[in-house]
Order: C-alpha cells, then structure tokens, then sequence
C-alpha cells in the first residue's frame, strides 16, 4: 500500500455546463498529515474536500481515498464514508435528537453497535471534546460552540481515519472560536489525518504541515505553513496573505 | 484614566400583569376607540339574533315525540331527534339487530382513542387494529357465530362514517409518505409515476371517484367478477385523500435542509435509513397541522358515499327523515344533530393536533 492516503490525479469538476469549479487537481495527503486549504471564496475549496467522501463527485480524472476508488459504485462510496469523518460550518446537528442520539445513530444503526456500548463510545468522545455533562439536551439548547464540539465528537465516534473540516469555525461567535479551535488542535496532535478548509491563519500556523492556497479552481501554491506565510511564492498568494492578514 | 469593573444587574422579575376579569375586558374589548366600536357593534348583532335563537333552540322549543305538537309550535323540534335516532345514528341496519353496530361502533372508536395515546404507541398496537376491525366486520356482516348475515349495503349511520374515515385515513397516510418520497425520486420513473398519480387524482372531485370506484370499475372488470361496494368506495377515499396528504408531507420534505440529508450520509446512513431517522421525523413534524387539516376533510368527506348508496351518518339523517311524511319538515333540526356529531369529532381531532405539535416541538424549546 502507498504511504498516500488520499490521491488526486488530474480531478475535474463541472456545476452545470459552465462552472468549471475544479481544474486539474493533483494532490497526495500521507497518513496523518494535517493539511488547511485556504483561499477566496469561490475559489473552489469546499468543493475539492467535499469530493474526498462524494457529496459532490467529480467528472473527470482519479480520485482514490485510502485504497479505494471513488466511482458511481455505492458500494465503495459506502467504504470511504466509513473511514471520512466530516464537520461542516453550519454543524448540521439532527435537531430532533439529543446530543447524546446525535452520537450513537451511526454506530447503533450502520455499525450495528448494542446501544450500551455506542453511548459509551459516545460518552467518551463528548468527554474529550469537553461536553459530557450536556449529553441530554438537544442541539438548539447549546451554544454555537457547543453545537460545533458535539459535531466534532459526533463524527469521532465512527473511528475515521480522516477528519475533514469545512470552514469550523465560520459560523461562530469571536468569543467560541478559540475553545472549537482547541479541540482541532488536540486532535491533530493524536495523529489523524487532517484537511480542513479555514481562514484561521494561527490554526494553519500551529498545526498545519502544509498550507494548500486555491483560486479559481486550481492549487496555486502549496507549501509548509511558514514558507507559505513568510515567504509566498505567487503573487495570487500574496495578495490573498495582504488582505487577510493586513489589518 | 482608571478600569471601571464591569458590574452586572442581578436579573428581576417581569413585572406581574395585571389580573381579573375588569383588567380583561378592559384591555381586550375596550383597548382603544376602533375596539371599543367593534366590540359595542359585535354586542348589537348578538343581541339581537341571539335571543330569537334561544327562544327557537330551547323556549319554544318541543322536546316530546309528538309531530302535532312539533307542527303547532313556533319554536325547534327535537322530538324529531328522539323518535329518529336510531336511523339517524345506524342508518338502513336490520332495527333489531342493531346492538351489533351499537357494539362494533364502540370498539372501534375505542380503537381509535387507544391509538392516540403515547402509552399504547407499543408494536402490539398493530395487532389490536386487526383484532379489533376482525370483530367489527364479523359482528356487522354475521353469517357466523350465529349471526343472521347483513349485507355490506344495509351497513350505515355512524359505525359507518367511523369505519370508512379511520380505515382511509390509516391506509392513505403511508401511501402518502410513499408518494412524497416518490416525488423526490432520484429515478425519473418513480418521479414521473407519483406526479401523474397525484395530479390525476387531484384534478377530479371525490364526486366523480367514487363514482368511477362504484359504477364504472365493475364494467371493466370480467363476467361474474366482484369485489364489494364497501371495499371500493374505502378505496376510492382512500386513493383521494393520499394525493392530498402526499403533498403536504412533500412540502415538509422541501423544509428539511439539505445540510441533515449530507451529514447523514457523511455519517453512512442508507437512503432509507436517513429518511427514516433523519427526513421524515423533522418533516412530519413541521406538517401536523396539515396532516390533521386532511384527517378532518378525509372525515367529513364520507359523507358523500351517499351519491353509491351507501347511508352514512348524513345519509342516514336524509333518509331517517325523508321517509316520514309526518317529520320531514324539521330537517333543520336533524342537521343541528348530526352537526353537532361531526363538531365533537373534529374538534376533538383538532385539539389532539396541538397535543401533538406540543410533543414534537419540545426539542425546539429552551
């Protein structure tokens, strides 16, 4: 087996007849390497890691997640999302269901878990991300924060070996993005593999390996995160670090 | 320049409303000139229709089974309802054998109150419901246990109305969840098949399908081939009222955000798996008042069965009256009757609805 987990080879995406939103990606992630995709918006970035577990399938080129080939076959698309957990801005919590429920669905009913032992799996993982004590109360009752560590844990409970993030910390106060970003940053250091797509440079800077830059559905530039940041190589990237990081 | 602490306000109560019947009347009827002016105009018009009511409804009232009594007096006869009940309330039935409609009847309506309690939401339920419809049909139609036999047409009155309305309203609600589903079809045919469907039904009154259900079905069925009036009639209320119910549960569908569908599949649920666990229970709840406003139509609809001879409760009332030349003339209060029966059913339906959206809304409260 290679030592790349995940391979990008010439990947094309298309929104309807015009939008040509990914253009010729090539990219390899190794095991355990933790990488954060930045760039404006539109530049194509959600959609090249919503790729990696299929929400959004690509139509042309190679796209292969942990040995197994991402086609229309289901059955593979079913493997791959076993082994892709995915947080997304908007947390996505099933309202209808406590906190606790968010986190033994799957495994009760895809990992066909007895319930005893999904809640403690459950348990676990809300103890780790520091929200155990609210494990009875549903979804709108926490704070964004909260909402966003339990979906964090919700998708540590299938064991993944791949965490993506789309845009964490987005959709969340100033003051709560420090305690989500915190849990991250536990979790890179347990060796997992990472690609999360976020604005947040100090993020990139604590625990990147490598900084991914898109614009207008391609890879501009990759590089270690202070390379990136000290010395960008492009000037697409550079303008992009001025504007963000300029005030 | 010092650091002013930062001093919380220890949180209060909110000031008390005032209470009492006085502070009432005073802030809901006379808050301001136009409520005033509505109230005092609402209050003419009652006063003067209210009293001629009353003095119909109950002072000139003839409450005795006495139609000379009934023709002679200025005010309601209710001795029409005494005299006529029986036919009112079980219809065509053979009269002395209706302790068996009285018997299936209050079964099944208890069916019906058990099935809307949490406690009895138990797999068993489902068992209770064939139980329970077995004895109705064995007691109403007979033919065994020593029972003379009563054919299906001489079946009427409210047992009826219950049968047709819970049995429709049962059977049409998964077919609906179907259909809905269907719609959203990733596979044009299921899509295509569903829309037609719904259409197709939606774009005839029930009139006309029960009208096809009883009248033109056996014509293109083969020589000899039959299948009871009862039955096609249920199906034709049925089939009616899920085109309806689909699109309600459809519009609840539309409202659940695609994020639920997606972080399902990020989780790995199945197609079915995510809209049992995930769709359905935030779209069904979004839809109860719509689903109970089908529910109550679906029931008051069964009163058109009467046009394929089938006498329901307003059937019933048609032709307990009908046929008596000495009561016809207080039709008036015959459907003041039956009115009033089709009321406590509904309202009762109405205010289980807001039981319900209490129940699953309390995921949503703080």
């Amino acid at each position: 087996m290679s030592e790349h987990i995940i391979t990008f080879d010439k990947v094309n995406k298309w929104y309807g007849n015009s939008f040509h939103v990914l253009r010729d990606i090539d990219l390899q992630v190794k095991t355990g390497e933790r990488i954060v995709v930045c760039g404006p918006s539109g530049s194509g970035k959600s959609t090249l890691i919503r790729c990696i577990n299929r929400l959004e399938e690509h139509q042309q080129g190679h796209l292969t997640v942990d040995g197994v080939e991402l086609t229309d076959d289901v059955k593979a698309i079913d493997d791959v999302r076993k082994k892709v957990g995915m947080v997304f801005q908007q947390f996505n919590l099933f309202p209808h269901l406590t906190v606790l429920e968010n986190l033994t669905l799957s495994p009760m009913w895809v990992g066909k878990m007895p319930k005893k032992e999904a809640e403690d799996r459950a348990m676990a993982q809300l103890e780790r991300v520091r929200i155990a004590n609210q494990a009875g109360k549903y979804p709108l009752q926490l704070s964004g924060g909260q909402q966003q560590r339990v979906a964090i844990a919700r998708a540590l409970c299938l064991k993944p070996k791949i965490m993506l993030f789309d845009e964490p910390t987005s959709a969340l106060d100033p003051e709560m993005i420090k305690e989500v970003l915190d849990v991250m940053i536990e979790m890179a250091n347990q060796g997992i593999t990472m690609l999360c797509v976020t604005h947040e440079m100090g993020f990139a800077k604590a625990v990147a390996d490598r900084v991914i830059f898109m614009d207008q559905g391609q890879i501009v530039e990759q590089n270690n995160p202070h390379d990136f940041f000290n010395n960008p190589q492009s000037e697409r990237s550079r303008d992009f670090l001025s504007k963000i990081l300029g005030h | 320049m010092t650091a002013t602490t930062f001093q919380p306000i220890a949180a209060r109560p909110a000031p008390v409303k005032t209470e009492g019947l006085v502070a009432w009347i005073k802030s809901n009827l006379f808050g301001n000139l136009s409520t005033s002016l509505g109230t005092i105009a609402i209050g003419l018009v009652l006063l003067a229709v209210l009293p001629r009511f009353l003095n119909w409804a109950f002072v000139n009232a003839v409450w005795v089974k006495d139609y000379d009594a009934c023709h002679a007096a200025a005010g309601a006869c209710w001795g029409v309802v005494a005299e006529k009940y029986r036919i009112i309330i079980f219809g065509r039935y053979p009269f002395e054998e209706q302790w068996r409609p009285l018997v299936s009847g209050i079964a099944l309506l208890g069916l019906l109150v058990v099935s809307c309690m949490r406690a009895f939401w138990k797999p068993w339920l489902a068992a209770l419901w064939i139980a329970v419809l077995a004895f109705f049909f064995t007691v109403m139609y007979g033919g065994a246990l020593g029972l003379s036999r009563v054919e299906t047409d001489r079946w009427g009155g409210l047992p009826l109305t219950l049968l047709l309305a819970s049995l429709s309203m049962s059977m049409a609600f998964p077919i609906a969840l179907v259909v809905a589903l269907g719609r959203r079809s990733k596979l044009p045919a299921i899509r295509s098949v569903c829309t037609i469907y719904v259409e197709l039904i939606r774009g005839v009154p029930l009139i006309s399908v029960l009208f096809m259900a009883s009248f033109m079905f056996p014509l293109l069925m083969p020589q000899g081939f039959t299948i009871d009036v009862l039955v096609r009639v249920l199906a034709g209320i049925t089939l009616f009222a899920a085109a309806y119910m689909a699109e309600v549960i459809r519009g609840g569908l539309q409202a659940v955000p695609k994020g639920q569908i997606e972080a399902a599949a990020t989780l790995g649920l199945s197609y079915w798996q995510t809209q049992r666990k995930i769709v359905l229970p935030q779209a069904l709840a979004m839809v109860v008042p719509g689903i109970m406003n089908n529910f109550i139509s679906t029931f008051k609809d069964t009163s058109l069965v009467t046009i394929v001879s089938l006498y329901e409760l307003t059937g019933a009332m048609s032709l307990a009256l009908n046929s008596d030349a000495n009561w016809r003339p207080f039709k008036i209060e015959g459907y003041l009757f039956i009115a009033l029966i089709y009321f406590i059913f509904c309202f009762s339906m109405s205010r289980y609805s807001i039981w319900i959206e209490k129940q699953v809304n309390k995921s949503k409260l703080r």
